[in-house]
C-alpha cells in the first residue's frame, strides 16, 4: 500500500483498483461465512425465545387481573426504552461478571447464552407490542358476537379472535424479526464476538479497513434481511383480513 | 381489583369471575414479591447494598465531572444527528416522490440500502475505513479534494486530516451512522406522510393552477407534517436510544461515563447500571410520551386532511416489505431497531 509521499501519483483508475480490491473478501470468504453462520445461530434461537417471551408478556398485558396487566405493561415500557447496548452490558458485566450468575461453565457458551437471552428479552418487548396491536385491530363487536352466540372464552379466542389478530400481526412481527437480525451486531460487539459484524471488525484490525470488506458484510446482511422482508410482506398480504 | 368493562378478550366480570380475579391477584402479588425477594437476596449476598457503593452518586463532583459531561455528549450527538437525519429524511423522502426516474430510483436505492443495514456496521464503516483509505486517496488526483472537503466541511464534526491521514472521532462516526440509518427511516416517514394526504388535495391545488413546487410546498407538506409528526418523534426516541452504541467505539457518552468510568473508579458496577438505566429510561419515556401526546393531538386536528401516521410507523425496518406503513388504528408497533 503506497504511503503518502512515497508512491507516484495514482490515476483515478488505479485508485479505483486499490480502493475496490475485493481480493480480501474472497480470500476470507470462509471467515465471513462463519460470521454469518454465528449470526444465524444467534438470530434463530433469539427469534424462538423472543416469540415465547413476547407471547408471555402479551398474555400478562391482556389478562383481566390488573396486577398482571400493569406488570406486563411496565416491563414492556421499561424494556422498550432501554438501549440494547445497555441491556446487554448489564447482562454481561453486571449480572454475569459482578453477580456471578452464569448460564454455562464454558466461557464462550456462557457469553453466547447471555447475548441470546439479552436480545430475546429486548426483542420480546417489541414482539409483545406487535401482538398487542394485533389484538387491538379486532373490533370488540367480533367478541360480543362470539359471546352472544354462546361461544365460551376459549372457543371465541380460538375461533374468532386469535385467527384475526394473528393475521394482523404478521407484518409488524416481520419487522420486529428483521430488526432483531440487525441487532445481533450489538450482541457481537458486547457479548459474543463471533458473528458477522465482529468478524468485520476483526478483519479491519487484521488486514486494514476497506470498503470491499464492508460491502461484503453489508451484502450478507441484505441476503439475510431482504428475503425475510419479502416473505413476511408476501405472507401479510396473502393473509390480510378483509374489513 | 379487576376491570369492570368488557374487552375484546374478556367479558365484564360477574361475581364468580371477580372472585377468581381476586384470587389470581393475590397469587400474582405473591409471585412478584417472590421474584423481587430473589433479586434482593442475590444483590444483598453480593454486597451490592453497601453504602460506599452508592455514595458516589450523592457526591456532586461525580455528577459534575463524569456523569453530566457524558449525558451532555449523548444529548449533543442525539441533537446533531436528529437535525441532520431530518434533513436527510426530507431530501430523500421527497426525492423518492420525484417525477424523474433518475432522481427517484437512486434515492430509493440509497434509502433501502441504509434501512437494511445494521447501524453498528455503519458506525464501524465511518470509524475504521477513512483512516485506512485516506493515504491512498491522498496520493491520487483526489488527494486535494479530500483535503479540502475534510478541512472545510467535515472539520465541524471533529474529523481531522494530517499529511493525508484522516482521523474520525467517535462522535463523528456515531453521528454518521445515526444520520444514515435514521435519515433513511425518516425518508420513508416523509414519503408516507405526503402519500397520506388525500389525492383530492393535490388535484384541487393543480386545478387552482399551482405548479409541482407550489402543490408540494403549500398544500401537501404542511398537511403531511401534522400527520407524520408523531412518527418522527418516535423515530427520534429510537435515535436517542441508539446513541448508546457509541459505547462500543469508546465514545464518551452517558453509558461510557456511567458504566465504564464510574465503576472503574468506585467498583460499583451494579449501582451504576441501575442509575444509568434510570436516566436512559427517563429520557426515552419523556420523548415517547411526547410522541403519544402529539399523536392524540394530530388525530383530533382538523387542520390536516391526512390520516395520522401512528408512532410505530417509522419502524418498518423491513427493506423489501414494501408499503407496510399503516395509517390506521393501533399505536406503537415499534420494532426495537438499535
Amino acid at each position: 500500500m503506497p504511503r503518502p509521499g512515497t508512491g507516484t501519483a495514482l490515476t483515478p483508475w488505479i485508485l479505483m483498483d486499490q480502493l475496490l480490491d475485493f481480493g480480501p473478501v474472497f480470500d476470507n470468504l470462509d471467515l465471513i461465512l462463519g460470521g454469518f453462520w454465528a449470526t444465524v445461530r444467534l438470530a434463530v434461537v433469539t427469534a424462538i425465545l423472543a416469540l415465547i417471551f413476547g407471547t408471555f408478556l402479551t398474555a400478562l398485558r391482556v389478562s383481566p387481573v390488573t396486577v398482571l396487566s400493569r406488570t406486563g405493561s411496565l416491563v414492556v415500557n421499561l424494556l422498550r426504552n432501554t438501549p440494547l447496548t445497555l441491556l446487554l452490558a448489564i447482562c454481561i458485566l453486571a449480572i454475569n461478571d459482578e453477580l456471578k450468575i452464569t448460564l454455562s461453565g464454558t466461557e464462550t457458551v456462557n457469553r453466547y447464552w447471555w447475548g441470546v437471552l439479552g436480545l430475546s428479552i429486548y426483542t420480546g418487548a417489541f414482539v409483545s407490542e406487535a401482538l398487542q396491536s394485533g389484538i387491538n385491530t379486532v373490533p370488540i363487536g367480533q367478541a360480543e358476537a362470539a359471546r352472544s352466540i354462546g361461544l365460551t372464552f376459549l372457543q371465541s379466542l380460538r375461533l374468532i379472535i386469535l385467527p384475526q389478530a394473528f393475521r394482523a400481526v404478521i407484518a409488524p412481527l416481520g419487522s420486529v424479526l428483521i430488526a432483531m437480525i440487525k441487532n445481533t451486531t450489538v450482541v457481537g460487539a458486547v457479548a459474543y464476538g463471533y458473528e458477522a459484524a465482529a468478524v468485520m471488525k476483526e478483519m479491519f484490525d487484521d488486514m486494514g479497513a476497506s470498503i470491499p470488506v464492508f460491502l461484503g458484510i453489508a451484502a450478507g446482511y441484505l441476503v439475510l434481511t431482504l428475503p425475510t422482508g419479502f416473505f413476511f410482506g408476501w405472507l401479510a398480504k396473502r393473509m390480510a383480513v378483509a374489513r | 381489583m379487576s376491570r369492570r368493562e368488557a374487552t375484546v378478550l374478556f367479558d365484564a366480570p360477574g361475581p364468580r369471575a371477580r372472585l377468581r380475579h381476586n384470587i389470581l391477584t393475590a397469587v400474582a402479588v405473591a409471585v412478584l414479591l417472590g421474584i423481587a425477594y430473589l433479586v434482593y437476596a442475590r444483590l444483598n449476598e453480593r454486597g451490592q447494598f453497601a453504602g460506599e457503593l452508592w455514595k458516589p452518586f450523592v457526591e456532586p463532583q461525580v455528577w459534575q465531572n463524569l456523569i453530566l459531561p457524558g449525558l451532555k455528549n449523548t444529548l449533543g450527538a442525539a441533537a446533531v444527528a436528529s437535525v441532520l437525519a431530518l434533513l436527510f429524511g426530507v431530501v430523500f423522502g421527497l426525492a423518492r416522490l420525484s417525477d424523474h426516474w433518475w432522481i427517484r430510483i437512486p434515492a430509493g436505492l440509497v434509502v433501502e440500502f441504509f434501512r437494511a443495514m445494521p447501524l453498528l456496521i455503519l458506525i464501524f464503516l465511518a470509524f475504521f475505513v477513512p483512516p485506512a483509505i485516506s493515504p491512498i486517496i491522498a496520493d491520487s488526483p483526489f488527494g486535494n479534494a479530500q483535503r479540502i472537503i475534510v478541512e472545510n466541511v467535515l472539520f465541524v464534526f471533529g474529523v481531522e486530516i494530517n499529511a493525508g491521514n484522516v482521523t474520525v472521532p467517535a462522535f463523528a462516526a456515531l453521528v454518521f451512522g445515526l444520520v444514515m440509518y435514521n435519515g433513511s427511516v425518516l425518508a420513508e416517514v416523509v414519503r408516507a406522510g405526503v402519500l397520506a394526504v388525500p389525492r383530492g388535495q393535490s388535484e384541487a391545488a393543480y386545478a387552482l393552477g399551482l405548479r409541482k413546487n407550489g402543490v408540494m410546498r403549500l398544500v401537501l407538506l404542511p398537511q403531511a407534517v401534522t400527520a407524520m409528526l408523531p412518527a418522527v418523534v418516535s423515530q427520534l426516541v429510537v435515535l436517542l436510544k441508539d446513541t448508546a452504541l457509541g459505547f462500543i467505539i469508546a465514545f464518551q457518552d452517558l453509558l461510557s461515563a456511567g458504566f465504564r468510568i464510574v465503576p472503574a473508579n468506585y467498583h460499583n458496577l451494579v449501582p451504576a447500571a441501575i442509575i444509568v438505566s434510570i436516566i436512559y429510561i427517563g429520557m426515552n419515556l419523556a420523548l415517547s410520551r411526547l410522541a403519544t401526546w402529539l399523536e392524540g393531538r394530530s388525530r383530533r386536528s382538523r387542520k390536516s386532511a391526512a390520516t395520522t401516521l401512528s408512532t410505530g410507523t417509522g419502524a418498518p425496518a423491513a427493506a423489501g416489505m414494501g408499503q407496510q406503513l399503516s395509517t390506521a388504528g393501533a399505536t406503537g408497533t415499534a420494532t426495537g431497531e438499535d
